[in-house]
């Protein structure tokens, strides 16, 4: 068995970086949002990673990255991506903001999902992040998998894991800490990723040279998608009330932990 | 031994930063198409540390029409000021001479908000026509060009070992998992890179030059508050607080965003120097107080910088190998001005290198003489770093010696100054000496140690400084501060990259300046004789390095670092 795997990633803000949503005359956006470092998003950089574990695997198989974001930013990320593992980039040139409509956006990427080239829909595993850094609705790959007809879904995902006859075991996270162990009969399947269980690769320049010859040719032919279409109305945008309370512990039990947790939110 | 994978470029680049920039962009309009691949060790080409204020004539040579709005956090200077402050807690080390010299603003009555604003700018200070940068803003600017024009891969995250040696020439470089190989090594890594290092190592300095001045530079990214009215390019430069020997600097940014910082070099003799709460107390004080106050902090970082100037050159070219900007011994200590002078090595270097390629010679040492360096030799920065090479001498003597001889050199053209050789750094106790008995410095030293801290926070407090009264926007403890704005990454699967090779040399040392003067805390006391180090708090500045008397330090090339693209 080989897959067609398509990990769906946009880039987000570095989260490390403080960020503050502001108004502004186009609408709401992050203040000083050109001025940060982007990166991609972290749930679809597990989806990518669980992606290239999976290629690594079954011979064969091959990885598509679709991203949609600002194509000079695309480009600065890929830089650091294309070092992680292997795969084919299909960028699309939009905007990468946290305040773009799901809707829209899922659209982009379902029509450049349909139109990779030799891709086998018999063959077809999406992935892409459960949430997402910047969004957190949780709706767009839900949304993408209806535009291209995939009804086997799965949201929150740590482990897919495939078995001989070619089906699938997926843990998906359900309340209480626990999982709910499903089985698909086999692709296509639509995978939302939580964080599953593989660390981040660390970066391998041999790996991101191989990538290169085909992501800078893509960037270079990157269409423009309009995503803005239907987007709904923003009409205010604050942070929460909390304010950021950090602090460095490596011994507090997580009793402690969960109280101090509890009377944050309460704060609101 | 298994074979290394290996990788064939034309001329491989280590670090990133404003010399690389001035390499590449001069480079990539050469009409040449080399194949250009360069390694920079943070997670981003955006995450270099330093506020400049800058004259930028390398940069405006490369950028004749440059805009600063194009860069987010530029502005042309506008306004410079320099300022000598007065101590207002009475906790600094001051001379007698400069004791006297307080006193007499006093007297006269010209000092206002505890500073005095000295009546002009000398022309070796000043900027004119000159710009503000964020230089991870500007980092980030140039390498989104660079890249933008398919001319130059630039691959971030990637930690360069050290230079593939191959008898006395450099064949390229090593990487974690493969081997670079090149006609021509470009080192750029700055003042503490491993590459350039390793060639010191391998190759020695030229007679008479040594990289023995060193500072700590701490700057936090301020968004000063809402009544706060200073115009974009307003420049402050002060010394006199926190202590004597710190020099200090105020930029303001469009938008009304500050730089503030402050200089802790390796002739302020005191053991426990810490940059992060001296820049505390620095920000607090009553002239900077009033445009700080209410202010937020968005970012904070910190890096070594190599204050030897051109006598901390190193040998510039060999065999398949180049060395630009501040690692080469560019930083002009008597401007103050590092970031324009790099970017024109790496200028100068590329016109250097397309004259080679047009005319099919090889990159030896003779002909990087020949292009490079007689480049180099031929122009205002070898000129004016002649001028400094020796102005700061007198700092070793004591502040006012120091602050003269400046003046003379910056007045004389280089011709006169006062001169004056580094001495040690005294045991603690001495230092402390007639402020705190050594048995309770000891005491001091013992608590903090069985608390896995500093002690410079509570011998500080101990001498008079007044605690910290943090408000959880500006003033907070300095993890706080990497979690606010500038945090730390530790990519994993990565040895750590400092590491104590001498535990005899440890057990022997009293003062542990590599605890005290570590930018993130992340080297504490530890249990033993050998501190610990935590490379999830490691911010990269390099302190570490040349604070250790004993040279018992290994510092090397690893990713990850501070994750802030404002300082």
């Amino acid at each position: 068995m080989s897959y067609h795997i398509v990990v769906c990633g946009g880039i987000v803000p570095d989260p490390l970086q403080t960020l503050e949503p502001v108004m502004g005359p186009a609408g709401p956006s992050l203040k000083n949002e050109t001025m940060l470092p982007a990166v991609l998003d972290p749930w679809a950089a597990h989806a990518l990673f669980e992606a290239a574990n999976l290629a690594r695997n079954f011979a064969g198989s091959k990885v598509w990255l679709v991203s949609l974001g600002p194509k000079a930013k695309l480009q600065q990320v890929m830089m650091t991506v294309a070092q992680k593992a292997p795969f084919e980039l299909v960028p699309i040139d939009g905007p990468a903001g946290a305040f773009t409509d799901p809707v829209g956006v899922s659209g982009a990427l379902a029509a450049a999902i349909e139109s990779i080239a030799g891709l086998d829909r018999q063959r077809l595993l999406v992935f892409g992040g459960w949430e997402s850094a910047t969004r957190g609705a949780g709706a767009t790959m839900q949304m993408v998998g209806e535009r291209l007809g995939i009804v086997d879904q799965f949201q929150g995902v740590d482990s897919l894991a495939p078995r001989e006859d070619g089906s699938f075991e997926i843990l998906e996270r359900i309340e209480g800490g626990r999982h709910q162990v499903s089985v698909c009969a086999g692709p296509p399947a639509l995978v939302g990723w939580a964080t599953g269980s593989l660390p981040e690769p660390r970066n391998n320049p041999q790996v991101g040279m191989l990538n290169m010859r085909t992501i800078m040719p893509a960037l270079q032919k990157a269409r423009a998608a309009n995503v803005a279409g239907s987007a709904p109305q923003f009409l205010s945008v604050t942070l929460p009330r909390q304010q950021r309370s950090t602090k460095v512990v490596k011994d507090l039990s997580t009793d402690e932990i969960a109280r101090e947790i509890v009377a944050w939110i309460k704060e609101d | 031994m298994s074979e290394r994978p290996v990788l064939d470029v034309d001329i491989v680049c280590v670090g990133f930063g404003p010399a690389m920039g001035g390499f590449l962009t001069t480079l990539a309009r050469s009409g040449l198409s080399p194949n250009v691949i360069c390694y920079e060790r943070a997670d981003d080409i955006a995450f270099g540390v330093s506020g400049a204020v800058t004259r930028a004539r390398g940069i405006r040579a490369s950028f004749p029409d440059l805009d600063p709005a194009e860069i987010p956090m530029a502005a042309r200077v506008a306004h410079e000021k320099v300022l000598y402050l007065l101590d207002p807690v009475g906790a600094s080390r001051r001379s007698a001479g400069l004791r006297l010299a307080d006193r007499a603003t006093g007297a006269f009555r010209v000092a206002s908000h505890h500073a005095v604003e000295l009546p002009y700018t000398p022309p070796f200070l000043r900027k004119d026509g000159g710009f503000l940068f964020s230089i991870g803003q500007f980092n980030q600017w140039v390498g989104s060009q660079l890249m933008g024009s398919g001319a130059v891969q630039i691959w971030p995250g990637t930690p360069v070992l050290a230079p593939l040696m191959e008898g006395g020439s450099v064949a390229g470089v090593e990487l974690a998992d493969m081997d670079v190989r090149a006609a021509l090594t470009v080192v750029g890594d700055g003042p503490v890179g491993a590459v350039g290092r390793r060639l010191d190592e391998r190759f020695g300095l030229p007679p008479g030059h040594h990289p023995r001045e060193w500072a700590v530079g701490a700057k936090m990214v301020i968004d000063l508050g809402e009544h706060v009215d200073l115009a974009p390019g307003t420049v402050f430069h002060t010394f006199g607080y926190p202590e004597p020997e710190i020099f200090g600097f105020f930029y303001v940014h469009p938008e009304r965003v500050a730089s503030v910082g402050i200089f802790v070099p390796s002739w302020f003799r005191c053991p426990v120097r810490t940059s992060y709460r001296y820049l505390q107390h620095y920000i607090q004080h009553p002239y900077l107080w009033r445009y700080l106050e209410g202010g937020t902090l968005r970012s904070w970082g910190a890096k070594s910088l190599a204050e030897s100037g051109r006598r901390g050159e190193p040998y510039l070219a060999g065999d398949g190998w180049a060395r630009i900007g501040e690692g080469s011994g560019s930083t002009n200590v008597l401007t103050g001005s590092g970031v324009d002078e790099a970017w024109t090595t790496g200028m100068q270097l590329a016109e250097g290198v397309a004259e080679l390629m047009q005319e099919g010679r090889p990159f030896t040492r003779q002909n990087l003489e020949d292009t490079y360096v007689r480049r180099r030799r031929a122009s205002w920065v070898e000129a004016e770093g002649c001028i400094a090479e020796r102005a700061r001498d007198g700092f070793n003597r004591g502040v006012i010696s120091g602050l003269t001889g400046m003046a003379l050199a910056g007045m004389t053209k280089g011709r006169f100054t006062i001169g004056g050789e580094p001495k040690p750094v005294p045991p603690v106790a001495e230092y402390y000496r007639g402020r705190i008995p050594a048995a309770e410095v000891r005491r001091i030293q013992q608590e903090c140690a069985a608390k896995g801290t500093g002690a410079h926070d509570a011998l500080m407090e101990r001498a008079g400084w007044p605690p910290i009264a943090c408000d959880g926007k500006l003033l907070m403890s300095l993890q706080d501060a990497l979690l606010v704005g500038g945090k730390v990454q530790a990519a994993p699967g990565y040895p750590d990259h400092v590491r104590f090779t001498d535990s005899a040399a440890c057990e022997d040392c009293n003062a542990r300046t590599c605890v005290e003067i570590c930018s993130g805390q992340a080297i504490t006391p530890g249990t033993g004789a050998v501190p610990a180090f935590d490379r999830e708090k490691c911010v990269y500045c390099g302190a570490c390095l040349w604070n250790c008397p004993a040279g018992a330090i290994c510092f090397e090339a690893g990713a990850g670092g501070l994750h802030s693209a404002e300082n």
